[in-house]
């Protein structure tokens, strides 16, 4: 029987990882991060959770520990935060390289300096191009949801990568929420058993991290792109099968109020929450504004995001990190990208805020709104403007 | 070389990698032609050679070959020229000899 508890996202994180079984978790504590390994630790010195807990000595380590335990087939954890996600960075190339299906919650959080124990996205930004499947959850039973998910299609033979499951430091990870805990014989049915045909065995050798010559290594890279572009079928076979057993549907991108909406706020992670509420309430006044949730941001959903902007006008893009130098937000320069060779594309209007765990109100998610309706039609030569930053005069910002 | 059946990695079309670029077949890096690193090649002057095995001992891609007779000839498939055979012989009778274009 699934029943309704009342937990914060790091329990359900660490609910989701007991149910999926799994063998091996290695994990250093990192705030906001530390109620996961904490609560899994736990569970294993209660015999709830028969699986080996290493407690590492670094987040480096963690990763490397779970390497090894994903190279002989056990189902492996771990769990990080910014600065941890930024020590064990080297390591976490490799997990996608060798194509190990490690699942791992990132409790994003801003990165130093000034130290910061707070959230925004530039932990996972710096995640960008690893080679990772990277999800975002806007609330606890997605992060349980997700966390399922995660091995699930992390572990498809025709997808091994590894899954990133990133939920926002605070906001989610110390939130507590009622969400609904599956029976653990629907996740068992969701969940097979996972066999890795080329773990390590002596009856069966094989060599894992060989050496790639100017020869081969293009062509081991290229086989990498592909195979993630290739996963996005199952990861969406993965969300409907997960509603069909638990009612609960999900999409790569997602709309909300989308129809008839001329401006559509997109966010990725909690604050989506936070704009649908804005999205009913500026829709009462009569202001044409949808909300847009990118729920898969690596493998990038292409397809799926250009279908959902069709007709839209513009698109009021909500950044949790900068790239320095660079061409604006992250995610809104993404989308830019994408459309660049759309015909009737929608004017993109990128924002960056919730920097190091910065508020973002509904007034602010008004103001990007009205903004964005007021550059789609007098234009703008900003690359991005940021939000709520004392001194500047609102509506200047950084130009390229 | 026993590569019946094996194909190196730059006969390998990319669709064709094995997952995570995992290697199945043991042993495999001795199919590596790696001679044709080299700009010099080491040559053992019998007559001075006394047998004594420490070119062999010393050779950090194991291409020194014990022969039959005792003596110790490179193996130029894989023999990268590094000379430090010719530098460890107590007789000085591995010399490097420059490679020339065939």
């Amino acid at each position: 029987m699934s029943k309704r508890v009342v937990l914060e996202a790091s329990h359900a994180v660490a609910e989701a990882v007991k149910m999926a079984d799994v063998d091996v978790v290695a994990a250093y504590p990192i705030t906001p991060q530390t109620h996961i390994p904490e609560r899994l630790a736990e569970m294993v010195a209660d015999g709830e959770l028969e699986a080996a807990y290493i407690p590492v000595e670094s987040e480096h380590s963690a990763m490397s520990c779970v390497l090894g335990s994903a190279s002989v087939g056990a189902r492996s954890f771990t769990t990080t935060a910014a600065q941890g996600l930024e020590l064990m960075h080297e390591a976490v190339y490799i997990a996608s390289s060798h194509r190990y299906p490690i699942v791992m919650a990132i409790c994003n959080r801003a990165l130093s300096a000034p130290i910061s124990i707070w959230c925004d996205h530039s932990d996972a930004m710096s995640c960008r191009d690893v080679g990772w499947i990277s999800v975002f959850c806007q609330n606890n039973q997605e992060a349980f949801d997700m966390t399922a998910w995660a091995f699930r299609v992390g572990e498809d033979p025709e997808v091994m990568f590894p899954v990133m499951v990133n939920l926002d430091g605070f906001t989610l990870s110390h939130v507590t929420e009622p969400l609904i805990l599956p029976d653990q014989a629907d996740i068992d049915r969701y969940l097979p058993k996972y066999n890795y045909r080329l773990a390590l065995h002596p009856d069966n050798p094989t060599s894992h991290g060989g050496f790639g010559l100017p020869d081969v290594y293009t062509e081991v890279k290229y086989a990498q792109e592909v195979a993630l572009r290739d996963s996005m079928p199952v990861l969406d076979k993965g969300w409907k099968e997960f509603e069909n057993i638990f009612g609960r549907g999900y999409k790569a991108i997602e709309t909300y109020r989308a129809e008839g909406a001329e401006t559509l706020i997109v966010t990725m992670g909690s604050l989506g929450e936070t704009a649908k509420m804005v999205v009913d309430g500026m829709r009462e006044k009569g202001v044409a504004v949808g909300h847009l949730n990118i729920r898969l941001w690596r493998p990038f959903p292409f397809a799926a995001f250009r279908e959902a902007v069709k007709g839209i006008k513009s698109l009021a893009v909500l950044d949790r990190a900068i790239s320095f130098g660079g061409p604006g937000g992250p995610v809104a320069s993404e989308l830019k990208a994408a459309l660049y060779d759309v015909d009737d594309r929608p004017k993109v209007m990128s924002f960056v805020g919730g920097l190091g765990g910065r508020e973002v109100d509904n007034p602010v998610f008004e103001y990007m709104v009205n903004r964005t309706i007021e550059v789609a039609a007098s234009g703008s030569d900003l690359l991005f403007e940021p939000l709520e930053v004392r001194g500047l005069e609102q509506g200047s910002g950084v130009r390229g | 070389m026993a590569m019946q059946g094996y194909k190196l990695p730059n006969e390998v079309p990319w669709n064709d990698i094995e997952l995570g670029a995992i290697v199945t077949e043991p042993g495999s890096a001795s199919f590596k032609r790696t001679g044709d690193w080299r700009t010099e090649h080491p040559v053992v002057n019998k007559e001075d050679c006394i047998k004594c095995g420490i070119c062999w001992l010393h050779c950090p891609d194991a291409a020194i070959i014990p022969q039959d007779d005792g003596y110790f000839e490179p193996d130029l498939y894989h023999c990268k020229g590094c000379g430090i055979c010719a530098a460890v012989c107590p007789k000085k009778c591995i010399t490097m000899e420059q490679e020339v274009e065939q």
